[in-house]
């Protein structure tokens, strides 16, 4: 028993060396970890709406349920990327057969508030994710992220940063008609 | 010509290393007294040729040698001195010799410090150190050049990361070497006593100051590596369980285990295999740190120069070096049991358990570390483990510890009045559970693991305290003998009083600066005001302000509590011309109570006055340096002790040490 168990170390070892060697020869960047939700529904939560505005919140429901596509969009007050793409998600308003929601991502209240009033508010839905763990769940890493899910609530596509960034807006749109043809 | 002569001691000192390999270790299996000396001499002439090695690649940055390609690469004739001496070991290559030579010095300082060890256990050291050499010196040589030409040398160097020009940045690695490479000879000593097929009391008693030096080395490498990253990369965190850091906090905890089991085989003769498993492994996990790093197999947030070809060689050095050494531990291991019982309730049982905790702890961070890889390979998933899976996990596991850690060091070896002992704990924990209900009441609100590990810290300091007390009776009546009873305490009695006191301490300052901490990242105009934890920052202005290497744009930030001026922070954004690279600069104002840590970000709408000004409040921070300071003196307090510097119980060196009092 004991000589049995003085071998497990040099097993392990081995076992780990043999994920490291494929992890090196693998073709492979560490550094893209993408898709993780992409083709899967959306992760469960439910948000209280920014308090001191109107409007009741945003669940993962609301997401699922909506019969048409979604774009999700996560942003906050104090990031640069989400001033510059703020007009384009009003474009993204005024299209027909998709709706827009916001995940307000680490913001005090009178911020988002705030910011709102004075850009302009697109989203039909918003949620406060006061403490970013929502936002964790959606896998962000960073605002602003933008997600678009179709009708029967899979996520089918992400872009990170601004949508601002070149080419990035058509690639949205191209996402929303594809998601509403689905 | 010096960069040659670099090249030529390196290549020199390889020579040298293999030497030392071969010879001595058979001598020690044939029993020949000359061919084992030669260690001695060649351990010290290794550590000289890789010194010359290291000077010439150190002179070569001093000078601005922009014939060589290190120096082009990470040097700029503009760079203030300090860092141009730090740029040394800032590269991979650089790091690499910084390494090598640590190793070498650690063999030299064992044929210096070792005069009482067995000829053949040091003779059988060394070799497997100089093992480990050659394996690093021949990666150098072969894939990592530092001493390699360029035929048109540039005008100038292209500088240095600007966020590595930094003095808490230019101390971290070498700290964090002596740490890792301190390990090495622990684990020769490990793989000697395999080969040799006895690990006794004596062993333990050698290894333990070797392991005390790397382990003091480790805690103020990672401290200083977190400290860091807190105030340089303005994220206003010391922790973010990125792999690299996972990499060097799992050789932490093991090195850890590793101290108070050689403790038990020391003082009692039990845990030997275990003992040597942990050295082993502890020097596995350093290698593995740097293979990782080294080789980007992992995504990070240090962004460090990847090449596939070294990370094969690295995973190489590292598979036989592991698999080896584990493979004579699985061979010879079985042969070794024995030693003195115990009881359930006693001292041993008290380190196995903090034992248990520390390497479950380790392994839980090299799953979590590694888990991304696992998936990976086998379900084709992405995914990155974050703070939330290493918190809840690591969490629960610290709070065991601590309770344990309150608890041991009141049990006697052998067998422990469970009951005596718990009689006398009550007031500490019921003082515990005070501070806790105190902590919650403050702090409704707060996650509930803070709170616990409140408990556990207070509980933890209060137990350390008071066995300090008992044990050199405090209360007693003469006080004026309070000190000689102090003094007459073993050294490393009150190093362990220190380095655990210094644990709660610096868990009261994780907690703090975790859970209670707040945050405001907002846009900011002059003369806009923002309102944190009491006290109040008003944006005076921007001003444009010009460094030796660098362009900055630095906020004028007047700090008021309570309407009465506090301080003035000024946090900078700098822009690095040469490497063009920003970085900001953090202003912090620290209190015990607490850090006000400010941070300004690039100018938020193009034309606009307006800046993202980001304010952070981390309560009890300092506690987190403190408590290091405490752990790393308590280190050195136990390093001082002369049992450790006399070596084994053995007659003849009681007999010489009393011939030098004497004399």
């Amino acid at each position: 028993m004991i000589r049995l168990l003085a071998f497990l170390p040099v097993v392990i070892a081995l076992g780990l060396g043999a994920f490291m060697l494929w992890g090196l020869t693998g073709d492979r960047d560490p550094s893209d970890r993408p898709s993780a939700l992409m083709g899967h529904t959306v992760p469960a939560f439910d948000l209280e709406g920014i308090d001191g505005m109107d409007g009741p919140g945003l669940s993962s429901d609301d997401i699922s349920d909506a019969g048409q596509p979604v774009v999700v969009n996560i942003f906050a007050s104090w990031c640069g990327p989400c001033r510059q793409e703020h007009p384009l998600l009003e474009t993204v308003a005024a299209m027909s057969g998709v709706s827009i929601v916001g995940i307000n991502y680490k913001n005090e209240a009178f911020q988002a508030r705030r910011w709102l009033a004075e850009m302009g508010n697109p989203f039909h839905k918003i949620g406060a994710d006061l403490d970013g763990r929502v936002s964790l769940d959606w896998g962000v890493t960073g605002v602003p992220e933008t997600f678009v899910i179709n009708a029967e609530g899979v996520i089918v596509y992400r872009h990170t940063g601004s949508l601002a960034e070149p080419g990035a807006f058509d690639a949205l749109k191209g996402a929303i008609v594809a998601a509403g043809q689905s | 010509m010096i960069p040659e002569i670099g090249h030529f001691a390196l290549t020199l000192a390889l020579f040298v290393a293999i030497f030392q390999s071969v010879v001595p270790v058979a001598g020690a299996s044939l029993h020949n007294a000359r061919w084992m000396q030669t260690a001695d001499a060649t351990a010290k002439i290794q550590f000289i040729l890789i010194g010359v090695a290291f000077g010439a690649l150190m002179w070569s940055f001093i000078v601005g040698d922009y014939s060589v390609l290190n120096v082009v690469e990470n040097s700029h004739s503009l760079k203030p001195m300090i860092y141009k001496v730090a740029a040394t070991w800032g590269s991979h290559e650089g790091s690499l010799l910084l390494w090598v030579l640590i190793l070498a010095a650690f063999g030299a300082a064992v044929t210096m410090r070792g005069a009482n060890l067995p000829a053949s256990l040091k003779a059988r050291t060394l070799s497997v150190q100089a093992w480990i050499t050659v394996g690093f010196v021949f990666f150098m040589l072969l894939t990592s050049n530092p001493f390699e030409r360029l035929a048109v040398p540039p005008l100038d160097g292209q500088d240095l990361n600007p966020l590595l020009q930094d003095i808490g940045l230019a101390l971290h690695p070498p700290l964090l070497y002596l740490g890792y490479v301190g390990f090495s000879i622990v684990f020769s000593f490990a793989v000697a006593a395999l080969l040799e097929g006895r690990v006794d009391a004596a062993w333990a008693r050698w290894v333990r100051p070797w392991t005390l030096a790397a382990w003091i080395f480790l805690t103020a490498g990672i401290a200083l590596g977190s400290w860091w990253a807190y105030y340089e990369l303005g994220w206003g965190g010391w922790w973010f369980w990125d792999p690299v850091e996972n990499v060097s906090f799992m050789p932490w905890l093991l090195g850890t285990a590793l101290l108070h089991s050689a403790i038990v085989t020391e003082k009692r003769g039990s845990f030997q295999s275990w003992t040597v498993l942990l050295a082993i492994l502890t020097f596995s996990l350093s290698l593995m740190g740097t293979f990782i790093v080294r080789s980007g197999l992992l995504t990070s947030v240090h962004a460090f120069a990847v090449d596939p070809e070294r990370g094969i060689y690295i995973l190489a050095m590292f598979s036989v070096t592991v698999v080896g050494s584990l493979a004579l531990f699985a061979w010879r291991a079985p042969q070794m049991e024995g030693g003195g019982l115990f009881a359930p309730i006693s001292r041993e049982a008290g380190l196995l358990l903090n034992n248990l905790f520390l390497s479950v702890g380790a392994a839980v961070v090299l799953i979590g570390t590694l888990y991304p890889l696992f998936l990976e390979a086998l379900a084709d998933e992405k995914i990155s483990v974050g703070p939330p899976f290493f918190n809840s996990s690591f969490g629960p596991l610290s709070l065991g510890l601590l309770v344990i850690m309150g608890i041991g060091p009141h049990l006697s070896w052998k067998r422990a009045d469970l009951r005596g002992v718990m009689s006398r704990l009550r007031t500490v924990a019921l003082l515990a559970l005070f501070a806790g209900l105190g902590v919650w009441y403050l702090q409704t609100g707060g996650p509930v693991m803070a709170v616990l590990a409140i408990v556990g810290a207070v509980w933890l300091g209060l137990n350390t305290l008071l066995e300090w007390g008992r044990r050199v009776r405090l209360f007693d009546w003469s006080l004026v003998d309070l000190w000689r009873r102090i003094r007459s305490q073993p050294r490393a009695a009150h190093g362990m009083t220190l380095a655990h006191l210094g644990l709660a301490v610096c868990i009261i300052g994780f907690v703090g600066s975790s859970a209670w901490k707040k945050e405001i990242v907002s846009f900011a105009e002059v003369g806009d005001t923002f309102e944190v934890a009491g006290y109040s920052l008003e944006l005076q202005g921007v001003t444009n302000v010009t460094g030796p290497n660098y362009t900055a744009q630095r906020a004028i930030l007047q700090v008021r509590r309570n309407e009465k001026p506090v301080t003035v922070l000024t946090p900078e954004r700098r822009y690095y011309e040469v490497a063009e690279t920003q970085t900001t600069e953090a202003a912090i104002n620290s209190t015990l109570a607490g850090d006000l840590y400010a941070t300004l970000s690039v100018v938020a709408r193009d034309g606009a006055n307006e800046w993202t000004l980001r304010i952070i409040y981390e309560p009890l921070v300092g506690f987190i340096w403190g408590g290091v300071f405490l752990l790393v003196s308590g280190g050195l307090m136990s390093l001082s002790d002369r049992r450790l510097r006399v070596g084994a119980p053995r007659r003849s060196a009681k007999v010489t040490d009393i011939a030098k009092v004497t004399a």
